[in-house]
């Protein structure tokens, strides 16, 4: 337990989701990683669930700020609109005292609470077999506030309705986003012509998807052709820790040993079948997410049902949009994706991600997935610059 | 009480063919939930009763959520006290049986005394009769089925095995639905029952239909996420059979009696070598949307039950058959017999290991015959189960891959050490189910775990037992929880019933729930050295490979996370329940 203690705890921090985040693991025991004054009442918290793993931490900027604006806009619960949300979280409860009570009355029955008591922002999120699902709750609520954030901005702007609060929210948010472009690393070079070199250089691509902030935690996915054989991360495997994580599928599906494979499976399979591409990577940039879910037809009759239900042709520039829910199904992006990304650079999912490929190895497609997020973040603020 | 439950449960007593009616107080339902809570509750007066004492009830209990559309509710749960073991015996089972039970009003049965003659039971939604079924005396199941099962009404049968004593007999539910451990079958046999046919025709009236609809939705779109569930090798397309190539590639195939963890031939008779062989078409229970049940599609096997994963691999890696028809056919001829395939493979298994591992592919269907037919003296003696055989036999039981007297299924403990603690300390013996920590040491759900550790291995069992306890009691399949959660699962739960409620005060009722089964496994005098594997896992290195070593189990460290385990779920040091954890959890 301890072990994975300290690992969540350091991945926390170097996630830039806390700084000093307070972790505890449970077997017989309750076990830490530190002192901290929170912990008689956590200790209660842990006491009144069926649970294995806990998380308490103030964010770190810009999600402090978010949440303490969101909980003031929001004081009961939070609901934003993004796909980690909709299908994990369901919603983002909000407290504004701390007590063993009020924490339980929102954790007995949701994956997270957030505190905001005073100007003080704390969240808890809680795992029952490994405090791993902590950490990816946490993240899962840091990156939706964030998306909720500028979505609402931005359509408070359209609607004349941005209030002064948020505009200094906004303003004090913005040395935390608008960091200096980094110039994309120089990967390991394809076609490659063995499994050893396919995951050697997913696995590299990965962490690099990872350390670019182009994905959080265990969501987002990354693929290879070999051949007839698709190599392709596994189901909620992080993308910075690939190694043992990678399962080989035939094109034809005569071994089912991939079951673990992640859930787009049938999408990456697809758009190898479509196109001569032999790469696909898979992230959740954030300005990719929120532009996605702008749109000015206030009156659209399918407004609210965007994700599985939007109808018209829309682009970010040459990047298209389409709607698809995770995995298979009828809503499924299965089913939108490949013919939408067949002679583009990349797509985008409508609220959840963006999806790029590559014809030789992961250069093109981590190239394509970190231009575009600029892309879209450029946008994003020219956006708001013409609606100013 | 007007949303949910129907109120009402139906009491048979069949030494006086009559029958009454019970109407719980509300506080026992909330308690309790419905499934194997409520039938645990019915079953505890009379749990150190023999398993075929008249007074001994036979329990069949459907959950709140039955026939309304929270998806895979279908289900019920089938109670009584095991032939086999000697534990609670319960079985959650699929098909339409929940459903019509529900629609004919009762929230559940619960059957008592024994009939004179061979008899059948009809419920027709508050009437109900006893026929005599001494006609059908020595037919198997498919004959019941083609006779009764015409899908205007729901059909559970024993077959001859059950009529004839083999200890690990099960209960057929509408062709091609088992509720297969223990020896439940053989219930009913020694009541005799034949077999059991349900209509109803009521609705099952909701609070809200839009939360429920709501709730539904969030469900459906977690299965949809699901690469396990409707991922394109996963249990929708190939069945539960896609595990088959996992488990091997892990290396924890249960092989020539877990004398081995790896088969060689397993890449030929995986779950796409029958989807080739046989074309399966999709079939699954009432209610649910995933379809995990498998038809065959050609051949002379057309329409029968494809083989489950389990049958898959006992029936090969287990017992060294590499012939892909033959499996198919034992398979057919343990559910016409009315046989658990887990058992009856694993009992072949232990006779094969005992008698230097002979080439068992020529004998096994006539061997199952025997078995199902108590035709010789070598089919009766294997039909107490292996662990009977193999002390019978006057060896010690070390051939026997059993706890508690329930034979493992295909899952080796020494490829994940949770299983280990699963099987161990189930409260109806060598079960993959109560916990089924599979679900993250191998697929990865909620989260992966580290397979080679005990580490918080012990909360993480008794968690998920809590869970699944709540689950069988709703009534759902534990198959969903790959994706959804109680969270989702609380929603449709007040939705349906109008009682306000959360994930984890569910997970209490389930702690409640299965610390009664411990209770009342006590109050037959089983103790921790019951909650043990066989020394095999101990002592003997599985076979590595794919840069994965299986050692043998550290007796030490299991000892140690068992230990834990006990103080995690109020236990004493002998694993036996504590008066102060019985008062707390409102079960003195
Ligand atoms: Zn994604």
């Amino acid at each position: 337990m301890k072990k994975l203690v300290d690992k969540y705890t350091r991945k926390m921090i170097r996630a830039g989701l806390a700084d000093d985040p307070l972790v505890c693991g449970l077997d017989d025991e309750l076990f830490w990683n530190r002192e901290d004054e929170a912990i008689p009442v956590l200790g209660n918290v842990v006491q009144g669930m069926n649970i294995n793993s806990l998380i308490y931490a103030e964010p770190a900027e810009p999600y402090q700020t978010i949440l303490r604006y969101l909980a003031e806009r929001y004081p009961e619960i939070i609901t934003p609109g993004d796909c980690e949300t909709r299908t994990f979280l369901h919603d983002l409860p909000v407290i504004h005292s701390f007590s063993a009570e009020t924490v339980l009355s929102c954790l007995r029955k949701r994956k997270s609470v957030i505190i905001a008591e005073d100007h003080a922002i704390r969240v808890v999120t809680f795992g029952t077999v490994s405090p791993e699902q902590a950490f990816v709750t946490f993240s899962s609520v840091c990156f939706s506030s964030f998306v909720l954030f500028f979505a609402d901005y931005l359509d408070d702007l359209r609607q004349s309705n941005v209030t002064a609060r948020q505009q200094k929210a906004f303003a004090a948010i913005l040395p935390f986003v608008n960091k200096p472009a980094r110039e994309a690393p120089g990967l390991h070079a394809g076609p490659f012509s063995t499994a050893e070199q396919v995951i050697e250089a997913m696995i590299e691509a990965g962490k690099y998807t990872v350390d670019f902030g182009l994905v959080d935690s265990y969501f987002g996915n990354i693929s290879y052709r070999l051949n007839d054989t698709v190599y392709i991360s596994q189901t909620g495997s992080s993308l910075d820790e690939l190694a043992g994580c990678i399962d080989p599928c035939p094109l034809d599906g005569s071994s089912s040993s991939a079951i673990t494979a992640s859930s787009e499976l049938s999408a990456h399979n697809e758009i190898f079948l479509r196109t001569d591409k032999l790469a696909i990577l898979h992230g959740h940039p954030k300005f990719a997410v929120i532009l996605s879910m702008d749109c000015d037809e206030q009156d659209c009759p399918q407004r609210g049902q965007c994700h599985i239900k939007c109808s018209r042709e829309r682009f970010i520039n040459d990047i298209p949009i389409v709607p698809g829910e995770v995995g298979t199904g009828p809503t499924g992006l299965c089913n939108t994706l490949p013919p939408a990304i067949k002679g583009n650079r990349g797509a985008i999912v409508w609220g959840h991600g963006l999806f790029t490929t590559g014809s030789t190895d992961f250069n093109e497609a981590f190239r394509n997935l970190l231009d575009i997020e600029n892309m879209c973040r450029t946008q994003y603020f020219k956006r708001v610059q013409q609606l100013i | 009480m007007h949303y949910g439950w129907t109120g009402k449960i139906l009491r048979i007593d069949l030494s006086t063919a009559t029958h009454d009616i019970l109407q719980p107080d509300e506080d026992i339902y909330r308690k309790f939930i419905g499934g194997k809570g409520m039938a645990g509750h019915f079953l505890r007066p009379h749990v150190t009763l023999d398993w075929d004492h008249p007074d001994m009830p036979l329990l069949l209990f459907t959950g709140p959520l039955v026939g309304t559309i929270a998806p895979t509710s279908g289900r019920s749960t089938v109670m009584s006290r095991s032939p086999l073991t000697g534990t609670v015996a319960d079985c959650s089972v699929g098909g339409r049986l929940g459903f019509q039970l529900k629609r004919a009003g009762w929230d559940g049965i619960i059957i008592t005394g024994k009939a004179d003659n061979l008899c059948s039971i009809e419920i027709e939604d508050s009437h109900v009769r006893i026929h005599d079924a001494a006609q059908y005396r020595g037919k198997d199941t498919n004959d019941i089925f083609d006779a009764f099962f015409d899908g205007s009404r729901s059909v559970a049968a024993i077959g001859t095995a059950a009529e004839n004593g083999v200890a690990f007999s099960s209960l057929t539910v509408d062709k091609h639905h088992a509720a297969g451990r223990t020896g439940i079958g053989l219930c009913f046999g020694a009541k005799n029952i034949k077999f059991l046919t349900i209509h109803g025709t009521g609705k099952i009236p909701v609070r809200n239909k839009k939360e429920l609809l709501k709730a539904r939705e969030e469900i459906t779109r977690l299965t949809a996420a699901s690469p396990i569930l409707m991922g394109e090798q996963g249990f929708s397309c190939f069945g539960t059979g896609s595990i088959y190539d996992l488990m091997d590639s892990r290396r924890m195939m249960p092989t020539d009696n877990f004398r081995k963890t790896h088969f060689d031939r397993a890449g030929e008779l995986n779950a796409y070598a029958y989807k080739e062989n046989y074309l399966p078409k999709k079939y699954g229970c009432m209610g649910c949307h995933i379809l995990c049940k498998k038809i065959a599609g050609k051949g002379k096997m057309k329409g029968g039950s494809m083989p489950e994963f389990e049958t898959m691999s006992h029936f090969t890696a287990l017992i060294g058959n590499t012939d892909m028809k033959l499996v198919m056919q034992a398979n057919e001829l343990c559910n016409r017999f009315g046989m658990d395939t887990i058992s009856a493979a694993a009992t072949l298994a232990c006779y094969r290991e005992m008698n230097g591992g002979i080439d068992l592919s020529a004998h096994l269907l006539d061997l199952l015959t025997q078995i199902g037919t108590a035709s010789t003296e070598l089919g009766r003696s294997l039909g107490r189960g292996s662990m009977k055989y193999a002390q019978g036999m006057q060896q010690d039981s070390q051939p026997s891959m059993s706890v508690k007297g329930l034979e493992l299924p295909a899952y080796d403990p020494r490829g994940a050490y949770g299983m280990s603690l699963a099987y161990a300390l189930s409260t109806r013996g060598g079960c993959h189910l109560r916990a089924y920590p599979v679900s993250h040491e191998i697929l990865r759900k909620p989260v992966a775990t580290d397979r080679f550790t005990f580490s918080g291995k012990a909360r993480i069992i008794k968690i998920a037992e809590d869970q699944n306890a709540v689950v069988d009691s709703l009534t759902a399949c534990k198959f969903i929880f790959f994706a959804a959660g109680l969270e989702e699962y609380a929603r449709a739960y007040t939705a349906v019933t109008g009682v306000e409620t959360t994930a984890q005060e569910l997970l209490k009722a389930g702690e409640r729930i299965y610390y009664h089964e411990r209770i009342m496994n006590a109050l037959n005098g089983f103790t921790a050295a019951d909650d043990d594997l066989p020394m095999r896992f101990f002592t003997e290195a599985g076979s590595g490979g794919n840069a994965i070593e299986i050692k043998p189990l550290d007796r030490e460290a299991f000892l140690e996370a068992r230990a834990r385990y006990y103080h995690i779920r109020g236990l004493d040091e002998q694993g036996r329940p504590t008066p102060e954890k019985t008062k707390e959890l409102g079960l003195a």
